[in-house]
């Protein structure tokens, strides 16, 4: 199924894992050298125009995945293909090419600008560094238009101004048009609104959306927010422990759920209805500590239809309906 | 009975390029057992406010008029002193990055036992038991008490946090974004937590959050801040949904849910008005889609409904303006003039 030529994908990462080696003082003088099994076997496809979500909480390895995908860590096992070429093989200069299609959107816009830079400099540095543009006023051009694209008109206010100067909804689309300014075909977004007052979140994923449609990018959005998701990707990964614990279509996953923790997590979400109180029935406890991750399925000290059998085996990852995989030992292949 | 009342409140900061008024002519109350939310943009003066309440202004800000009673008592007319002993006894505060609000270097039991010992003559063996009394109503391990700050995980903090909170049972609790630095399922756990709690207990608390969804889960009354006034005063069930100040309905148009079918979200266009330069008429007129030549002129009246209170010059219309709110093209940046 995996082969090198498979174009219809722009990103591919075939049973990719990534260890960190972590030294744990468990009470002893010496420090004791164990393995984090950060990414544990994931395998991603995105088709250009589609946008994948990562949900799951703090430690689970969302952003580890999405530093594998960008090269930024280089995985212990597993390739990782875009368009055609397997990443983790690239050399310094393969990479510099790499980077320019492969482009990230960070959490908090009051961080990710450079305080001491105008917004133009602010764009116009990708823009050096890849040699795009003869001449500074054509640079300053691209970086126009980039802006009025994401909604900063007219661009000329702006060009001009420090991040300071700016509101965080503002900064934030600055970052997207940093982001975009290089014709990427990946993006991904890394908790883009978190840090974003409510009321201007909207604009935001509305605007992420709209560009990943029109640039037809592949887009891979993380966020611990099922109902933020919900409004921008197409498909939703649910990770838990450095797993894929499910994988379906968004509105699919929203409606019919499959794994104990995709379900206390739409749980846990509170509704903006005082009709709707939440209630946690689907989850006891914290999420461990992922340098020792239980035996068997790793959701299972926490997981409320814990069985015999989720305690000893890891469960394989099943179709359960067209598109839908899940993780877990509830459910077997109907076809087998 | 009014349990504390608030009179015609105004904050000012002193700051290079001028005053800054906060918190502008505010009144509010809450009473015995009630649990305000009180929602808001950052920057809206939520936290001044209760800063205020607490006794706890930055140095450049002050109170510049207005009376807060608290069980018929003008707390800003107290010492320092009478304010202190009141502080954590009377009127606690779960602040909003409480994950640094514990200290590093002491152990749990001891920041805990010392809170206690400092405003009750007790002996430290008491004070221990009534930690570990606290810890059970908030869900962590007797055990666990002994531990340093970093040993725990940031649901676990939280949890600590509101533990001393409670330590002296106090009349009112004043928890400023409680979760908003949480995971969805520890914030849950949390939330869950707390209207436990104070089904049991016969206090009051102001929770305040940007996140009307937190609101809706655990209050029983909202007030909603723009640009430091309240615009709107009401039950929850009635402000989620009857709203009646065009920025509610935006705020309610901007939240996400998973309940029923996929609505489009809708931003408020703009952003909130600077403080610095004073403000004629409505502070929300530059960012309504709904306002008026008269919105620019004059300071809306208070229009008193059932239960509460808004702030809007067209409030005849209201209904109209209801359904207007709900649709995505009414939002749209051209619609809003400058």
């Amino acid at each position: 199924m995996s082969s090198l030529q498979d174009s219809r994908y722009i990103l591919e990462a075939n049973n990719i894992r990534k260890d960190f080696n972590v030294k744990v003082k468990n009470n002893k003088i010496v420090a004791e050298e164990k393995i984090l099994k950060a990414v544990d076997n994931i395998n991603l496809k995105i088709k250009p125009g589609e946008t994948l979500g990562l949900v799951g909480e703090s430690g689970c390895g969302k952003t580890t995945t999405a530093k594998l995908l960008l090269g930024l860590y280089k995985p212990t096992e597993g390739k990782i293909i875009c368009e055609g070429t397997d990443i983790t093989a690239f050399k310094r200069k393969q990479l510099k090419a790499f980077r320019k299609k492969a482009q990230m959107i960070f959490q908090d816009p009051y961080e990710s600008l450079n305080p001491r830079f105008k917004i133009k400099d602010v764009l116009i540095e990708p823009l050096i560094i890849h040699k795009i543009g003869s001449n500074y006023k054509e640079q300053l051009k691209i970086a126009e238009d980039i802006l009025e694209e994401v909604g900063l008109k007219p661009a000329q206010t702006y060009l001009e101004r420090y991040p300071h100067e700016m509101s965080g909804g503002q900064r934030q689309r600055v970052a997207i048009a940093r982001a975009l300014i290089l014709n990427p075909s990946l993006l991904i977004a890394d908790e883009p609104v978190s840090m974003l007052d409510v009321s201007i979140r909207a604009g935001i994923l509305s605007l992420l959306r709209k560009m990943i449609k029109e640039r037809n990018l592949a887009a891979i959005c993380i966020s611990h927010d099922l109902s933020l998701i919900r409004y921008i990707s197409d498909y939703t990964a649910v990770m838990y422990l450095g797993k894929i614990v499910e994988i379906a279509p968004t509105e699919q996953l929203i409606k019919k759920r499959f794994h104990p923790y995709t379900e206390a997590l739409l749980e846990a979400v509170p509704n903006p209805d005082p009709d709707f109180k939440i209630s946690l029935q689907n989850i006891k406890g914290e999420a461990p500590n992922p340098v020792d991750k239980p035996n068997g399925c790793s959701f299972h000290p926490r997981c409320v239809k814990c069985m015999e059998i989720c305690k000893k085996e890891q469960p394989q990852q099943v179709e359960i309906e067209k598109g839908h995989f899940v993780l877990c030992h509830l459910h077997k292949n109907k076809n087998s | 009975m009014k349990l504390l009342e608030l009179n015609n409140v105004s904050i000012d900061y002193k700051t290079i390029e001028g005053n800054i008024r906060a918190v502008d002519k505010i009144c509010l109350s809450i009473e015995d057992g009630e649990i305000l939310g009180l929602v808001g943009e950052s920057g809206c003066g939520k936290t001044t406010l209760i800063k205020s309440i607490i006794g706890l202004l930055p140095q450049n800000g002050t109170v510049a008029e207005g009376e807060i009673f608290f069980e018929n008592e003008n707390l800003l007319k107290l010492t320092k002193d009478e304010m202190r002993k009141k502080r954590w006894k009377d009127i606690s505060m779960i602040t909003q990055s409480a994950m640094n609000s514990l200290n590093p270097v002491y152990k749990i039991s001891w920041q805990i036992v010392e809170a206690i010992q400092a405003h009750k003559e007790i002996s430290k063996e008491d004070a221990y038991k009534r930690a570990e009394e606290l810890f059970e109503l908030v869900g962590l391990e007797k055990g666990r008490l002994n531990d340093y700050p970093h040993q725990y995980s940031g649901g676990m903090k939280q949890r600590a946090i509101i533990a001393m909170a409670l330590a002296l049972n106090p009349k009112i609790i004043i928890a400023d974004e409680p979760t908003t630095a949480l995971d969805v399922i520890v914030q849950s756990q949390i939330l869950e937590r707390i209207n436990k709690l104070l089904e049991n207990y016969q206090g009051s608390m102001i929770l305040v959050t940007h996140d009307m969804s937190v609101i809706a889960q655990t209050c029983t009354k909202v007030a909603v801040m723009y640009g430091g006034k309240i615009v709107e005063y009401g039950e929850v069930n009635q402000v989620f949904k009857e709203p009646n100040h065009p920025y509610t309905m935006g705020l309610k148009n901007a939240f996400p849910s998973l309940v029923g079918e996929k609505n489009d979200l809708i931003s408020i266009p703009g952003i909130p008005p600077n403080l610095l330069n004073e403000i004629k008429g409505c502070r929300f007129k530059d960012r309504c889609p709904f306002s008026i030549e008269k919105c620019s002129q004059e300071n809306p009246k208070k229009t008193n409904i059932e239960e509460g209170f808004f702030y809007c010059h067209r409030e005849e219309e209201r209904e109209k303006l209801r359904v207007l709110a709900s649709k995505q093209e009414t939002w749209l940046q051209e619609n809003i003039k400058e």
